[in-house]
């Protein structure tokens, strides 16, 4: 029943999201503003019956429900009830059910609580929402079906990934796509922006916590997903340039120029063609990941069940989705009247500075992520890898990362760089002191020597904007840039780190005899057999010591899980101040010994601190963007309130 | 310094990214609908290795030098890297051609002692000697242009074959054709 409940809930739902896009296009042609009216409550309600159909397959998988394909097919009886819930969105049917999900409840959100925009502009909005969802439905329910039935049940499930079967999948996919999705709705609004050619610092303010929300989450899903894939995957490696992490990587470029660049509209009424483009383009890019890895077109480490009519399908989708948005810009954009002008050297001009770098970036990550199909279309089939990412990439990170420390001092509109000269030396001092100690003491390559001597002095930078101000007044969009300004520093110290200082030891050892790691002493106690629940796991006992401080256990596994039949290694991980030791247990040679691979990563959790302290000062500019917004309203009703009983 | 307009773009780029988002759709269509071809008959073929001397890529296993190559009897010269995905698709198959006495030589490009002694450990090592050529010249003196890539080098060290892409299991029996092939 509940397979059938949740299956009506989606067809339901689809029904209404061709109301919501017939409503809103009626209402805007002038003749049928009667149906201006249902949209926001059709938006509602579309968003809650898709929520609906999302917990029952989240109840069938709870349950594991053999009767229904799509869990038989990923789960299993004897898995524990953590996974059997994340499970839910652990393959592909399931997780495009959560992508729609997330669209159809962020466009109901939209629709509930969206105020300050237009109201032809918000009907033109919503009524895009609906159109990029139905071409969603219209895939799950088509040919993606996850409430399908088996004519018998089966007897058992075939079982989950057991890469997947880790507390990441509880965090990672969800928060992904909350941030990958939710910038569909700054895709709705670059389309009703350019349907009523309404585009202005109101239009901006309204799109700005929408953008400033998707953006979070997508931080904190990228960052989650790179410390997954870092202590699971067991290589010790946190970013490979797969073409998933890309994927994800390319709409969070987008979406950071995107957050710069409407602010400069909201405070200056400038880059208005610009920051359109720029909404269109970063949920275009959240939709080329998508096809990219469903395809199966590119070889990637993520194995979604691969299909060639499925990427078909969403290729369709994407010519339209795509196809349609950029050609409206091209017709549109021109009729859009030109913003403010400004000097270059201003905050507006750092910013477009940086915006064009980001784009930059994004373009080599698309490249590099396409050249291998590029090559194919020639006759060769090839890889890219690090070699071209790192280069490439820093070629354009570095300077956009000096100008990110100097922008923020700048005054908006024109400015001298004669007057913040002073204050720029303080930064530049430490990034000098810093690479002449590092020139002395160490022998680095190119890319971690600029980091680490780059991410000093941007430590530095990032907090001179709240020089001179008295702390408890700096408005919290202020502190929450310096906050993720400061984690950009961070993260690019720990990146810069790991690369430059990790040792990594393979040996061979017996029971009883210990190694070395950088700083640390290893020793192999024993070698133990445990059991889970759904696996048995071969465990080495091994005491750790930091220099001569006291003895750590530390156990890594290499586990085996029956259902289905795959082995996978359990790296163990000890946490330091300073960095990180991470242990995997590998084979048993055939004298006896056994295999470990053990790394020392100076100062690696910091990559992740980073993440997340940029995702936090996002979280603070958005609770200062939107309480300064809520008092603006209060205000400007308290005046029209007070004018109203004047007038009387 | 006075106000300097920043110009607004001109009516033809307004549809730049239309026009890129096109190619991109042509681009993938190609690989959607056409299957890969991956015979591609190299410049090189015919012709003898070209002269280098590769140092040692792995603690445990030598380097790569031309004059090695001509021992009498043909064998696999691969060209992989530790970054490069596909390379760890391949590899169960030339751990089955290594299994069966073939000798495989590897040319690893832009790689790193590390990020090798990893990639082998996990996915097997069946190289007799690994070549480290970190500025690919080698790469593209043989007539390489990606990773990977496996060329067949008859007795007399002449490539006679060239297979663009990973070795997948369906293409196991045509790399040992070639290799027979070779041996006459």
């Amino acid at each position: 029943m509940i397979a059938e409940f949740g299956l009506a809930a989606l067809w339901l739902a689809a029904a209404l999201a061709a109301l919501q896009l017939l409503a809103g296009a009626m209402s805007l042609t002038g003749k049928g503003e009667a149906f201006a009216g249902i949209v926001r409550p059709v938006a509602v309600v579309q968003g809650l019956l898709c929520a609906v159909a999302f917990a029952s397959l989240i109840v069938l998988f709870c349950q594991t429900d053999l009767s229904v394909k799509l869990v038989a097919m990923n789960s299993h009886s004897a898995k524990p009830f953590i996974y059997k819930f994340a499970g839910t969105w652990g393959n592909h049917e399931g997780s495009m059910l959560l992508w729609v999900a997330v669209m159809s409840l962020s466009g109901g959100f939209l629709a509930l609580v969206e105020r300050r925009l237009p109201e032809r502009t918000m009907l033109a909005t919503l009524a895009g929402q609906a159109f990029v969802s139905l071409g969603f439905y219209a895939f799950l329910l088509i040919s993606s079906n996850p409430f399908e039935r088996l004519p018998e049940p089966a007897k058992e499930g075939v079982g989950l990934n057991p890469l997947l079967q880790d507390m990441g999948l509880a965090f990672h996919p969800p928060t992904l796509y909350l941030g990958y999705v939710g910038l569909s709705v700054a895709f709705s609004f670059a389309i009703g922006a350019l349907v009523t050619r309404e585009v202005g610092p109101a239009f901006a303010r309204a799109m700005r916590p929408w953008v400033l929300g998707a953006w979070i989450f997508l931080t904190l899903g990228i960052t989650a997903g790179s410390y997954w894939a870092y202590y699971e995957l067991g290589w010790g490696g946190w970013w490979f340039w797969d073409p998933v992490e890309n994927a994800s990587l390319m709409p969070w470029l987008a979406a950071t120029a995107l957050l710069h660049s409407v602010s400069v509209l909201a405070a200056r009424n400038a880059l208005r063609a610009w920051t359109i483009m720029l909404g269109v383009v970063a949920f275009s890019m959240s939709m080329v990941g998508t096809f990219l890895v469903r395809s199966g077109i590119l070889t990637s480490v993520h194995a979604f069940a691969v299909d060639p009519e499925r990427g078909s399908f969403i290729l369709a989708l994407l010519a339209i989705n795509i196809g349609g948005a950029l050609t409206l810009f091209a017709i549109r954009a021109a009729t859009v009247t030109e913003g403010e002008r400004f000097a270059v050297t201003s905050r507006e001009g750092a910013l477009v500075f940086n915006n064009v770098m980001l784009s930059a970036i994004l373009g080599i990550v698309l490249f590099g992520t396409l050249y291998p199909l590029l090559a194919e279309a020639m006759g060769a089939k090839v890889s890219v890898g690090p070699p071209y990412f790192n280069p490439m990439g820093a070629l354009f990170a570095v300077p956009m990362l000096l100008v990110m420390a100097v922008g923020p001092l700048l005054r908006w509109r024109n400015d001298r760089f004669s007057r913040i000269r002073r204050v720029v030396l303080i930064p530049a001092a430490v990034v000098v002191i810093v690479a002449i100690g590092l020139a002395i003491w160490t022998r680095l390559h190119v890319l971690p020597f600029i980091g680490l001597a780059l991410a000093g002095g941007l430590a530095v930078a990032s907090l001179l904007p709240l020089r001179g101000r008295k702390l408890s007044r700096a408005p919290l969009a202020t502190w929450g840039m310096v906050l993720a300004h400061f984690g950009i520093a961070v993260s690019l110290f720990g990146m810069a780190s790991e690369s430059a200082f990790s040792t990594e030891r393979l040996v061979a050892v017996n029971l009883g005899e210990s190694t070395k790691v950088g700083p640390w002493n290893i020793r192999l106690n024993a070698i133990q057999s445990v059991a889970g629940p759904n696996w048995t796991a071969l465990e080495a006992d091994l005491t750790g010591r930091y220099r001569d401080g006291t003895a750590i256990v530390i156990k890594p596994q290499a586990r085996s899980f029956w259902s289905p039949p795959q082995q996978t290694s359990e790296s163990a991980l000890v946490t330091r101040w300073n960095g990180q030791l991470y242990a995997v247990l590998g084979d048993e040679a055939e004298d006896g010994r056994w295999q470990l691979r053990l790394w020392w990563k100076p100062f690696v959790p910091l990559i992740w601190l980073g993440g997340v302290l940029i995702g936090l000062g996002g979280l603070l500019a958005m609770i200062g963007r939107v309480a300064s917004d809520i008092r603006r309203i209060v205000a400007r009703d308290k005046i029209a309130f007070r004018r109203e009983r004047q007038g009387r | 310094m006075s106000d300097q307009p920043v110009s607004k773009a001109p009516g033809w780029a307004l549809w730049l990214p239309l026009a890129i988002f096109a190619n991109f759709i042509v681009l993938v269509l190609v690989g959607l609908l056409r299957p890969a071809d991956r015979e591609v008959a190299s410049a090189m073929i015919g012709k003898p290795l070209p002269q280098f001397d590769l140092p040692a890529a792995v603690a445990d296993k030598p380097g790569l030098k031309t004059a090695e190559m001509a021992t009498g009897k043909p064998k696999l010269l691969n060209v992989f890297a530790s970054w490069c995905i596909p390379c760890a698709v391949e590899a169960p198959q030339l751990g089955t051609l290594a299994a069966s006495g073939i000798e495989i030589d590897g040319i690893a490009i832009r790689d790193r002692r590390e990020d090798l002694d990893a990639f082998l450990a996990r996915n097997g090592n069946p190289f007799a000697r690994i070549g480290k050529d970190d500025v690919s010249s080698v790469q593209l003196a043989i007539g390489s242009s990606g990773v990977p890539e496996t060329f067949v080098i008859d007795g007399e060290g002449t490539i006679r074959y060239q297979h663009i892409g990973e070795i997948r299991p369906e293409h196991v029996a045509l790399i040992r054709a070639k290799l027979a092939e070779a041996a006459k």
